[in-house]
């Protein structure tokens, strides 16, 4: 029964992994960016709950939902005025930019907040749990990730595959010289992209920070998790990456359960094991 | 005659010290169709270039539908009515047959929902391509993937279609479809420029013929005269003879 306790806590972590590496896997699957400063997005979202619920008489769920907005129209005009001048300059440069962008947002919050540990007071929501008997509970915040990933995932599905604007962004991935000569603008589609990526990182970043403690450098061991779900899964297959941050919850959780000190190991090796027999992943990418 | 639908004037452009225009003048009226040949490096790719907007040119004015568009990036020319086919067929591979003419319909043509399925399907029918509409693209024949070319040119509802070899790499049966092809899209009002290597495909469509070499027009008339002309058969035909076909 500790078994299928472990089983189920892993794939409520992996929910919230495969959220959390969704926006990693839109950039990459649309854009071709490995963006280094998602893991740092992410523990901005989380200051910035934390400033507005300190700051503001706004209940959680109200800033959560203040926050995906701010988030998306950022992710927007970032996407236009920075990423957008390092694309035509190849990956290097994209990866040097959001690296930069990394260092600057982690001092921003090091400035800011200083380096203390906090943590998101979410009331009873975070400490709440269905006990389905002495061994199994399931937390409302882990089930909260679970079924955001899942919903979050099958909508943006449904939005590539059957929108105007989700099929432009098809057409921009595949070939943007081409997807301009038909009449789109692939600097507004990618910032619709960037946008998309950016809201499910705050989403991720404000149910990290209901979960667990946060501090300014956390960023970029955060953003390892998110990597590994989206390799794992496959690049650029948002299948893969729900997949993917599934496998690695699954497996940090049951090898957790037999020795606590192994399991981010545990979910490292199952990533290089992926790199070397399977690297095009679980789910491999057909289209964004 | 009614005002040029697009207009060069001056054109200049130079990489380093290679000139690929150089003082070009080049227009076409509404429903025209002009067909341009040159010897390799003459720069005709990099006229549709500066055309369709890919190139700036150094110097000089493209003028379209009576507004400068020198400056518009191409996705704007595309919407204004400028639709454009790339030598090398560069379909969407991973979408379908119908979802590239979708595209092109819904963002180039400006049209919503309904409306942007209609002249996809209507698109598809009359560029022949009904039948494999739902296949991915990727999966084209050649004579396929240059009626795709066309066609998406066609659903972006274009004033003028730029077509850049479409008729490079096929068989003679094939040409002549193509030609048929083309023909019915002209006969609908739309102002073709075709540059083509395969001389008869031209002849057999165009009203005008322009002939370029060294970044400006030596020849430009009635295509009879332009081909009797002895610079032109210097340049362009006695070379294509021996090299064969432009593949750059």
């Amino acid at each position: 029964m500790d078994l299928l306790n472990a089983v189920l806590q892993g794939l409520l972590l992996g929910g919230l992994y495969a959220l959390f590496a969704t926006g990693l896997s839109i950039m990459f699957g649309v854009m071709r960016i490995v963006n280094l400063a998602h893991g740092d997005l992410a523990v901005v979202a989380s200051f910035l709950a934390l400033a507005l619920v300190t700051n503001t008489f706004l209940p959680l769920w109200a800033v959560v939902l203040v926050a995906i907005p701010i988030f998306s129209v950022l992710g927007y005009a970032l996407q236009r005025t920075l990423i957008q001048r390092s694309l035509g300059a190849g990956p290097l440069a994209t990866l040097l930019v959001t690296f930069g962008l990394s260092i600057v947002l982690q001092n921003v919050l090091l400035e800011s907040f200083s380096a203390d540990t906090r943590t998101l007071e979410a009331g009873s929501f975070a400490t709440s749990a269905i006990e389905l008997n002495d061994t199994i509970s399931l937390s409302y915040i882990g089930l909260f990730g679970l079924v955001a990933a899942v919903v979050t995932i099958v909508a943006i599905q449904l939005f590539v595959s059957r929108t105007r604007t989700g099929r432009m962004m098809r057409a921009a991935s595949d070939d943007p010289e081409t997807a301009s000569v038909v009449g789109a603008s692939p600097a507004h589609i990618y910032g619709i992209a960037t946008a998309i990526a950016f809201a499910t990182v705050a989403l991720a970043g404000l149910i990290f920070s209901m979960r667990s403690s946060f501090d300014p450098s956390i960023g970029p061991s955060r953003l390892l998790f998110a990597f590994e779900a989206v390799v794992i899964g496959g690049l650029g297959s948002l299948w893969g990456t729900l997949l993917g941050g599934l496998a690695l919850g699954l497996t940090q959780s049951v090898v957790s359960h037999y020795d606590p000190a192994s399991a981010v190991l545990a979910g490292h090796l199952v990533f290089l094991a992926v790199l070397a027999f399977r690297p095009q992943g679980l789910i491999p990418a057909r289209a964004v | 005659m009614a005002a040029d639908l697009l207009a060069l004037r001056g054109i200049t452009k130079s990489f380093g010290r290679v000139g690929v225009a150089s003082g070009l003048d080049v227009t076409v009226s509404a429903g025209e169709t002009l067909g341009i040949v040159g010897p390799n490096g003459a720069g005709k790719s990099s006229l549709f270039a500066i055309i369709s907007g890919d190139l700036r040119p150094d110097s000089g004015t493209v003028t379209f539908d009576g507004t400068d568009v020198t400056r518009l990036p191409p996705h704007r020319r595309t919407r204004a009515g400028m639709g454009r086919t790339y030598q090398i067929p560069r379909p969407f591979e991973k979408m379908t047959v119908f979802e590239n003419v979708l595209v092109c319909a819904s963002e180039g043509g400006g049209r919503r929902k309904r409306a942007a399925l209609e002249l996809a399907a209507s698109t598809l029918e009359r560029s022949g391509l009904g039948p494999v509409a739902n296949a991915p693209a990727g999966s084209l024949t050649l004579l396929q993937r240059k009626r795709l070319e066309v066609a998406r040119g066609m659903a972006t509802d274009p004033s003028l279609l730029l077509l850049d070899e479409v008729a490079g790499g096929l068989t003679e049966p094939e040409v002549a479809e193509l030609v048929t092809l083309v023909r019915a899209v002209n006969a609908e009002g739309i102002a073709i420029v075709w540059i083509e290597h395969v001389v008869h495909a031209l002849t057999a469509t165009v009203d005008r013929l322009a002939c370029l070499a060294g970044g400006r027009l030596v020849a430009d008339g009635r295509p009879a005269d332009v081909l009797a002309d002895p610079l032109v058969r210097e340049l362009y035909l006695g070379q294509a003879v021996t090299t064969g076909e432009d593949v750059a």
